[in-house]
């Protein structure tokens, strides 16, 4: 292998062979250069998705009650659910479920919103604080509802960055105005905002849950409960995690308002990390498809080194004879052809791979097609690809140089 | 230098065997210069194939510079060819990518000859044969009177025991022939033992004893004297 009188003579072979060289180079380079931007794009794919779902609190869930539909212990289908509060305080102490936030909505019916004799049309929504983690909002000025607020019924709000833009624009801060909610005197102390393109939920007026209740005919009616789950080592933890959470978060609720077990209209839950893990299994399919694309590349690569070897091999038949007749030994013969393959796959594919993964470097960080997220591979994939082609050559060069060196040196040196 | 006592060797031809060789009893001293002639089918090459390692013998022996050349395989046999044997061919057999010098330095290599020595080596020996100034070129730029003279000056490189050469004169003209028997008989007369198979007869006179050969037998060897080729020339 260190023979410096071998790989002088391995050099001077190349030298003088550059076509052929440089077939069986290209050949090599350019299957680990599809293969590695292949699955680089796979990858890509997966980056994406995976961050698609990440903008909307990928591990929160969100409840809301429906109609019935099923008729269960003598009460009719067709009957509305309504949560109450006592429903969310058994979920989030009794109920040993493990959840990081939780907060709970109620939109108190025809209510007017009036600012300086101006009506606005923005909807109301009591809440707690939770809401805002889970929501995945963020706090342009002030405070968002706090737990002191719930306790006491405080007569705060939080309004949006849109509606501060729409109605306090002349205002440098919104903050310490009065606006008026069906007759009762509401202080702004936060402005809030919505991660994404969502405008939608940003005409909402947040207030404390306890202060809307108790100032709308609420009595304890909640229309809607949302959770978020922990952030786990895994994705199918967090699935697995979030399918335990809504099964017994179901059970509990079907079992309080007396919906049938098998009702699955009644109580909807909204859940994305279950969208995501349908897309997931998707990205699972497009990545073995990927796989699939690039196992019969390495195929063709594979079966093209062989093919360049066999003809090498055979065009050098005579080579060999004049070698063999000059004093060369089998194996310094064999060894020859190998090392000279050897070196060349090596050396092609290796290009290859820098190639494509400097290609994936450079250009990676700035895909951003929707779906499609800093397409990259992983090295260790992408080098024993490599290898497994250097194998092949060598196993492909080695048959056809061994039938090579066994034929007799007459037969070789035959003249055509 | 050869000595060959009672030689067979047939070939395996289907369900048939071809008797080439039957018997042969055949000895070289050094310093000789031997023409083998035979028509084809006579036997010369599977002599000559037999004499150059080229080919196992099945029945006698084989003793070359007092060794017995016997239970070949395949690296014994390449260790003996390079260490005993240069040939040269009718098609010269020269490698084609290769140039002149390093052509001539082949068989160097496989005697584990540094580069540098085989390059010195290799001049010398095609300054002998007169093609000093064509080291560098490939053999595609050679005619083919210069081509032999470099497979010669390559069988020559490795300092071999014996000569062999099998229709040295066979892709030449009758000048060029004459160039290259000249080279020959010089070389022999430096006491370098020579072994030329050939069916021409102005050629085989140019050598010092003729063998001739005809249906796997001996039919005729006698000392001749020799033409010198320089006298064509």
């Amino acid at each position: 292998m260190f023979d410096i009188e071998r790989w002088q003579e391995i050099f001077d072979t190349i030298r003088k062979n550059k076509l052929r060289t440089i077939l069986t180079g290209i050949s090599v380079a350019s299957g680990i250069f599809i293969l590695v931007i292949l699955l680089g794009f796979g990858q890509g794919m997966q980056n994406g998705i995976a961050a698609e779902f990440k903008e909307d609190a990928a591990t929160s869930l969100w409840v809301w009650p429906r109609r019935t539909t099923i008729e269960y212990k003598g009460l009719n289908p067709d009957r509305q659910i309504q949560l109450r509060n006592e429903n969310f305080e058994a979920i989030t102490t009794a109920m040993d479920a493990d959840y990081e936030k939780a907060s709970l909505l109620f939109f108190p019916r025809d209510v007017q919103v009036v600012y300086k004799n101006d009506l606005l049309v923005y909807n109301i929504a009591g809440t707690n604080g939770d809401l805002q983690i889970i929501e995945n909002e963020f706090l342009s000025e002030g405070r968002y509802i706090n737990e002191t607020d719930v306790r006491e019924n405080a007569k705060v709000a939080v309004i949006s960055n849109k509606i501060k833009r729409e109605v306090f624009s002349d205002l440098e801060t919104p903050l310490g105005e009065y606006i008026t909610i069906s007759g009762a005197v509401f202080k702004i102390v936060g402005v809030f905002g919505e991660y994404g393109k969502n405008e939608d939920e940003e005409e909402r007026i947040f207030i404390p849950i306890t202060t809307a209740q108790l100032a709308f005919n609420g009595s304890d009616k909640i229309n809607n409960m949302n959770f978020m789950l922990p952030e786990l080592e895994s994705f199918d933890a967090m699935v697995e995690n979030n399918t335990a959470f809504t099964g017994e978060l179901l059970r509990y609720l079907k079992q309080q308002h007396n919906v049938a077990p098998e009702d699955d209209r009644a109580i909807r839950i909204w859940n994305p990390i279950q969208e995501a893990k349908r897309y997931y299994a998707l990205t699972g399919g497009i990545k073995m498809f990927f796989w699939g694309v690039g196992f019969f590349t390495i195929i063709a690569g594979v079966v093209s080194v062989s093919n360049i070897m066999l003809i090498v091999v055979k065009e050098r038949t005579r080579e060999i004879g004049i070698r063999k007749a000059l004093g060369a030994k089998p194996w310094s013969i064999i060894g020859m052809i190998m090392h000279e393959a050897i070196f060349v796959t090596a050396i092609a594919g290796f290009t290859g791979l820098i190639f494509s993964m400097g290609l994936l470097e450079l250009l990676g960080p700035y895909v951003e097609v929707d779906y499609v997220l800093n397409p990259s591979v992983d090295f260790k994939v992408a080098f024993s690809t490599v290898i497994l082609l250097i194998v092949a050559g060598m196993i492909a060069g080695f048959f056809p140089a061994w039938k090579a060196v066994r034929v007799q040196v007459i037969e070789a040196l035959r003249d055509e | 230098m050869i000595k060959i006592e009672n030689l067979h060797k047939s070939y395996k031809m289907g369900s048939n065997s071809l008797h080439v060789l039957k018997g042969i009893n055949f000895s070289v001293e050094e310093g000789e210069l031997v023409a083998i002639m035979g028509s084809s089918g006579s036997g010369k090459s599977t002599l000559l194939n037999i004499l150059g390692m080229l080919d196992g013998l099945d029945e006698g022996s084989y003793t070359l510079d007092g060794v017995p050349i016997k239970d070949l395989n395949e690296t014994k046999a390449a260790n003996y060819r390079n260490k005993f044997l240069g040939f040269v061919f009718q098609s010269f057999n020269l490698i084609n990518y290769k140039n002149a010098m390093e052509n001539v330095a082949l068989p160097l290599y496989y005697q584990k000859v540094g580069r540098k020595e085989r390059q010195e080596k290799a001049l010398k020996y095609l300054e002998q044969v007169g093609l000093k100034e064509w080291a560098t070129h490939l053999p595609s730029e050679l005619s083919g009177g210069q081509k032999q003279r470099v497979a010669i000056a390559r069988a020559m490189a490795a300092e071999p025991k014996v000569l062999l050469a099998d229709e040295p004169t066979g892709a030449l003209d009758s000048t060029t022939s004459y160039e290259v028997m000249d080279l020959i008989q010089k070389i022999n007369d430096l006491g370098n033992t020579i072994l030329v198979v050939t069916h021409e007869p102005d050629i085989a006179n140019m050598c010092k004893r003729i063998v001739h050969l005809k249906d796997g037998v001996i039919v005729e060897d006698k000392k001749v004297k020799q033409v010198r080729a320089s006298e064509y020339v």
